[in-house]
């Protein structure tokens, strides 16, 4: 039986102290697909289990926080929706970015978590943040039921929106949201083995980076002076893109989502880069 | 005969104390002077021996030092060796859970390992969930956990729970599930650090068969670590004896024991209340600092003990058996010897009856109490290995394996059979 790590013709595996900077093992990952598989399973037995309302929950979160989101900035405040009815403008933001904070703050916190399991057993690391973000995929997939649900009301009661061609990017933005999540909680990890100051400023950092990006306001609403700064955030074009497509609302070019998806496969190089030099040795330090 | 796992140079450095503070300031330091100026690692200065008992000035620690070693395919292997030896270490740089410092480790084959039952059970998922989940973590893919499904909750014994979460078993009920799982790896080399020491007795028995019959029948390659004497050598052949994170003995397993027993047995000085120093040699026993003892024969223990000046001594001599049940616990104060007040050198000896001990390994050492008005402080001289041996085999089964004397002699009348069968 092969196993990765490196193979010649005699050993079927060496470990050594040091290895090749960027060797990210997807073929030992692929072999331990299963293990992946049951974790995501884990994740949603354990949600559930002893809970009254069940996957319920899964739909509380978003639809309270776009309730409190109309009534705040869109009632009180009284920021620009694009024309587009309130709560379907909140809720496909909110949608969106929590499948990705989710991603970013689940991964972010991997070595920690898991100091005991990744202490006894060696598996591909890898394999752990992959089912977070798997998890979090099939969760997003139940919040998406509720956007649509949403939408029929809408359209049902004459809603001003359109669904356009944009909507076929749909499976993009979703693999572009998990990318960043995924290597900025990569990174993130990663230094908190030995640096635990970085998970405090997740938590936070996660929220403010939220009214960075255009979840509660559109961009097409923001000064020109600032601008340039929320498209600097790879996660605007996303968000606006996702808008576009399911709503009709979106201020995106070519360029502005071509970026996000550079910034995406260059943070999640660097991510499992990182996360593969600290991997092999975390379980002394934290 | 071809090998399975060569370990060549293998080293790896711990730092101790606090980790956090000052880390940053001090990777920079270490980045620049190793990257920068191309100098050595001030960091990974190779040489400091481990020695828990004495501080040193750097807080770097090497828990192996350059260690090199073969294991053949097929070999059942004992790690032994101290606390805080290595040998845990050494299993988890076999088992990839942390990199070696320096060095190379290559194997051949796939490598379960069990440094622990039970990695990865989730308290709310029931028995049946949690096989699959540990079954997996340890590297199995799905369909073999389902091929063996069967046997795992058989060999667990848990079958009537199996739909309830784990969090409702005993202690023991999860071990025995996790154990199951563990021992239905295929793999071709399995290392096992002492994970068996939560079951009870029975299920002990029952893994360590297990574990037999995967090397003996199966061909595996085994990797133990254990402190239970008498297990390891019943499992294992062959012998690594590690000592401050060097390897300090490897051979036959029975020499290696033996070897373990006798090593570093340097005059130990402690001091009791008053701060009198007292020294308690190991015990000899007829004679030998390597005792080998025929189970029927009698013996007799002595201790030299030398003092400046102490008041009546509580004295003990203990035996214990390969799994540190004491089966000899005899005690004397010094009064009732004929000296309330010992100064000076003394030579004191234990004449033992014929025990019949079980043949096995036995470790024996002495330990003085002193007293005075104030507390009380306890000496212990360090233990000396007693390999009993005999003719019955029955280790595991019984402490003492006496001779007897058996008779039959026929009575003629078969009274109650004759009743019994009128009924």
């Amino acid at each position: 039986m092969e196993d990765a790590g490196k193979i010649n013709e005699e050993w079927d595996l060496v470990i050594e102290g040091r290895t090749s900077l960027f060797d990210p093992k997807l073929g030992e990952v692929w072999r331990y697909r299963d293990l992946l598989l049951m974790f995501v399973k884990r994740d949603f037995v354990a949600f559930y289990k002893q809970t009254i309302l069940g996957p319920v929950w899964f739909f509380l979160q978003p639809l309270f926080t776009t309730i409190i989101f109309t009534f705040i900035f869109g009632n009180l405040a009284g920021l620009s929706t694009d024309g587009l009815p309130q709560p379907l403008f909140y809720l496909a933001g909110v949608t969106a970015w929590n499948y990705f904070s989710e991603c970013l703050t689940k991964t972010s916190t991997v070595f920690k978590d898991n100091a005991n399991i990744f202490g006894k057993v060696y598996f591909p690391r890898l394999i752990m943040p992959l089912s977070i973000v798997t998890s979090n995929l099939v969760r997003f997939g139940v919040q998406m039921l509720l956007f649509v649900a949403m939408m029929i009301y809408y359209a049902a009661t004459g809603g001003q929106f359109r669904i356009t061609s944009a909507v076929l990017l749909f499976p993009v933005l979703i693999l572009l949201m998990a990318l960043l999540g995924l290597g900025l909680g990569l990174i993130i990890t990663a230094m908190t083995t030995k640096y635990r100051d970085l998970s405090f400023l997740v938590t936070f950092g996660v929220q403010l980076l939220m009214y960075m990006t255009t979840v509660i306001y559109p961009l097409s609403s923001a000064p020109d002076r600032y601008r340039y700064w929320l498209e600097l955030n790879p996660m605007t074009a996303i968000i606006e893109t996702f808008r576009l497509g399911f709503l009709g609302q979106g201020t995106v070019t070519p360029w502005s989502l071509g970026y996000s998806t550079i910034a995406a496969l260059l943070i999640l190089v660097a991510g499992v880069v990182i996360f593969n030099r600290t991997e092999r040795t975390f379980v002394d330090t934290v | 005969m071809t090998t399975a796992i060569k370990v060549e140079n293998v080293s790896k450095a711990y730092q101790i104390g606090q980790i956090g503070t000052g880390t940053i300031s001090r990777d920079i330091e270490r980045w620049f002077l190793t990257k920068v100026l191309k100098k050595e690692d001030p960091f990974l200065k190779l040489g400091e021996t481990n020695d828990r008992t004495t501080r040193s000035g750097t807080n770097v620690v090497w828990s192996l030092k350059d260690i090199n070693f073969d294991i053949e395919q097929g070999d059942a292997v004992g790690i032994i060796g101290r606390n805080g030896a290595g040998k845990s270490t050494l299993l988890k740089l076999l088992s990839r859970v942390t990199a070696p410092t320096t060095g190379s480790i290559k194997i051949k084959g796939r490598v379960a390992s069990l440094l622990e039952v039970g990695t990865g059970f989730h308290p709310e998922l029931t028995g049946l969930e949690n096989i699959y989940l540990n079954g997996s973590i340890l590297g199995m893919r799905k369909r073999e956990i389902d091929r063996k499904l069967e046997e795992i909750v058989d060999f667990s014994g848990v079958e009537r729970y199996i739909d309830t979460p784990v969090k409702r078993y005993s202690s023991g009920m999860s071990v025995r599930l996790a154990f199951a799982v563990a021992a239905h790896l295929e793999s071709e080399i399995l290392i096992v650090d002492e994970v068996l020491a939560v079951g009870d007795a029975e299920f002990q028995k029952k893994c360590l068969g297990k574990m037999e019959d995967v090397g003996k029948r199966e061909g595996r390659t085994i990797l133990f670590v254990s402190h239970n004497m008498s297990a390891v050598q019943e499992l294992c052949k062959k012998g690594v004896q590690i000592h401050n994170g060097e390897i300090v003995f490897r051979g036959d397993m029975m020499e290696c024991i033996s070897h373990y027993y006798h090593y570093d047995r340097s005059v130990r000085l402690s001091t009791v209340p008053n701060g009198q120093p007292v020294i308690l040699d190991p015990p000899k026993i007829n004679g030998s600092s390597t005792p080998t003892l025929l189970s029927g024969e009698r013996m007799t223990v002595e201790v030299n003990l030398e003092t400046e000046e102490i008041d009546n001594p509580w004295i003990f001599c203990i035996v214990e058996n390969a799994l540190g049940q004491s089966v000899v616990h005899a005690s004397v104060h010094s009064e009732e010897l004929g000296q309330r007040t010992l100064s000076g050198s003394y030579k004191i000896s234990i004449e033992l009856p014929a025990l019949w001990l079980a043949p096995g390994f036995y470790s024996v050492y002495s330990k003085a109490i002193v007293r005075s008005p104030k507390r009380s402080a306890r000496v212990h001289s360090d233990r000396v290995g007693l390999h009993v041996v005999g003719q019955i085999d029955a280790t595991g089964k019984t402490l003492l394996t006496p001779h007897v004397q058996w008779n039959l002699e026929n009575q003629k009348v078969r009274t109650r059979i004759r009743e019994a069968t009128n009924l």
